[in-house]
């Protein structure tokens, strides 16, 4: 195998985008994404066997459809990568049966990891080609996790600093969009009403923000409490007759989202003298967070590192990212003998080692 | 050379040489796992069968009915083992394999005399109270089991009545043999047929409900007096 500029075909199945990546080294050469996202639309979320049926029927036009773009074959893989954990089982295990079978197949190594750390690893993929500098804060915001990191080594040493104890941000947004009567993913539709919104018209609740909350659960989010007070503040409206002032709801409670998530990530900057700060999930595609963080960490002296956004939404091409960096650091592959972890902790970036 | 995956109950492998020989057969009855297993059983499939997957000609997938989740674990691996070497997948209805065990089995053990073909109905759990059965009568001239009815659904009470009203038998199976799902394919491949649809057989919709409106979430006495004109809602 080719240890020094590996070729890696990566799959991601782990929500509902089914994502082929493929890289050599740190160099992408294929990001593919079929999303099912549309059929989620009229249910108001991600339905698991809806996810699950469409990455069957995505996954082989996806792969020819990679393998196209990069203009590779099959048979010049080094190796195959695929998401075990964390995620929705029977979506994850669609990945991981076709990636078993990928590999056999092949005769090739497969590398079993994780996609949390995934969400990291597509950092290297930059055009920029500098590579992450250790200790990195990594925040990540999507629609199925809200998770801090402390990175002090990709492939080695990631530690889970706190993660959201009920909502992720992504599903915050979308279920205050749909009390707000907006359609489904909430978070343009909250951008696009909050633009004529005073983010500091209502007060909403910072979850897990109080000194009490500090305590234990410094870095961890909750955002169902949020979520409740957006409803009850617009019920209130509502029966008394008033009108909902849609741009105002929508702006305040994003700013309580961003206030608590940029708040936290620098808190951990601080905390542990690390001046940088890494973001990645589909929900920094919101550019309010962006602006956030960007204008709060130039303040406190941490530089923020945003890969475009195509990298930040889950993909394969961060999955192969991760196998890549395992590969080139000497780490041998995984053996067939594992599963799907829907709760894989952040701590076991790669599984099933040989 | 075909190799057969199932996973339509527990994962089940198996290697098939064309003329219908039965290679090797590696099988895990857990009827979940799928994902955890499907990799090494093919590795032993085709170790036991002293090949290596560049022998392999043909992926026969069985396509259900069957639970959806680990369902979709063997066919998703059928489909890149077949895209790994570049070469066909031939979708197998799963009931078909055990329909041509049943019927390879019957007439050995009825010599050769030539009783009229019974129907019989292939019979597996569907979970949720349900199985999911398929009438079948006799051998068609390729060798392959007759279909009379299409795979479907029914209430676990209600199954005996059915096919008594048919005068159908009732088979049920436990497990679906690779070997067998191998072998249909064989058959069907020097029939020039094909036997079944490239889609998952779920039988069933997806499991979704509806969102309804937001939930109230003030507590009605809080509400205020504004509540007693109804509000929006
Ligand atoms: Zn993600």
């Amino acid at each position: 195998m080719n240890r020094t500029e590996p070729l890696v075909l990566g799959i991601e199945t782990s929500c509902d985008e089914t994502g082929i990546g493929i890289v050599r080294g740190r160099t992408l050469l294929s990001n593919t994404i079929a999303s099912s996202m549309d059929e989620h639309a009229r249910y108001g979320g991600v339905v698991p066997e809806v996810a699950a049926r469409a990455h069957l029927e995505a996954l082989q036009p996806s792969i020819e459809a990679a393998l196209a773009e990069a203009n590779v074959s099959l048979s010049d893989l080094d190796a195959v990568a695929v998401t075990s954990g964390p995620g929705l089982a029977g979506a994850l295990m669609v990945g991981v049966g076709a990636a078993k079978a990928l590999a056999v197949s092949l005769g090739k190594p497969l590398y079993a990891v994780n996609h949390l750390v995934g969400h990291i690893a597509a950092d290297v993929l930059t055009d920029d080609g500098a590579a992450i500098e250790y200790p990195t804060v990594a925040l990540l915001v999507s629609g199925g996790h809200t998770s801090l990191l402390l990175v002090r080594d990709l492939t080695t040493d990631v530690e889970m600093l706190g993660e959201t104890m009920d909502d992720a941000a992504g599903e915050a947004f979308d279920k205050v969009a749909r009390l707000l009567g907006l359609p489904y993913p909430g978070g343009p539709q909250i951008d696009r009403a909050a633009a004529e919104g005073d983010p500091n018209a209502i007060p909403f609740p910072r979850g897990l923000s109080r000194a009490s909350d500090m305590a234990t659960h410094r870095y961890d989010f909750s955002f169902s409490g949020l979520k409740t007070a957006v409803a009850r503040w617009v019920e209130q409206r509502r029966d008394a007759g008033e009108d909902v002032p849609v741009g105002d709801v929508a702006a305040s409670f994003r700013e309580a989202v961003v206030d608590v998530l940029v708040t936290k990530a620098l808190n951990a900057c601080r905390d542990y003298d690390v001046p940088r700060l890494l973001l990645g999930g589909g929900v920094i595609a919101n550019k309010r967070l962006r602006d956030v963080a960007l204008e709060r960490a130039a303040a406190a002296g941490v530089a923020v590192r945003i890969p475009p956004l195509s990298l930040c939404t889950d993909n394969g091409a961060m999955i192969a990212a991760l196998a890549s960096e395992l590969i080139m650091s000497g780490r041998p592959a995984s053996t067939l003998e594992f599963g799907a972890d829907s709760t894989l902790p952040v701590t076991e970036i790669q599984v099933a080692r040989a | 050379m075909f190799l057969a995956i199932d996973t339509s109950l527990g994962t089940a492998v198996a290697v098939v040489e064309d003329d219908g020989v039965i290679a090797a057969q590696a099988t895990s009855s857990d009827p979940r796992g799928h994902a955890e297993v499907i990799g090494t059983l093919i590795q032993r499939a085709l170790a036991e069968a002293s090949v290596d997957a560049s022998a392999i000609d043909a992926v026969a997938a069985g396509m259900g009915p069957g639970p959806f989740t680990g369902l979709r674990v063997g066919i998703a691996a059928a489909r890149t083992f077949a895209l790994g070497r570049g070469i066909p997948v031939i979708p197998v209805a799963s009931h078909d394999a055990v329909a041509l065990e049943l019927l390879l089995f019957d007439a050995l053990a009825g010599g050769f005399q030539d009783a009229p073909d019974e129907p019989f109905a292939v019979v597996t759990d569907a979970r949720r109270r349900e199985f999911a059965y398929t009438v079948y009568r006799g051998l068609d001239a390729d060798g392959l089991p007759v279909r009379v009815a299409e795979p479907a659904l029914t209430p676990r009470d209600d199954l005996d009545g059915i096919l008594e009203t048919g005068s159908i038998l009732r088979r049920d199976a436990e497990a679906i043999p690779a070997g067998m799902l191998g072998l249909v394919a064989a058959r069907a491949v020097a029939a020039g047929r094909s036997v079944a649809s490239s889609d998952a057989l779920y039988l069933r919709s997806p499991d979704v409900t509806m969102p309804h409106g937001p939930k109230k979430v003030t507590p009605a006495a809080a509400a205020g007096a504004g509540a007693a004109d109804g509000g929006t809602r």
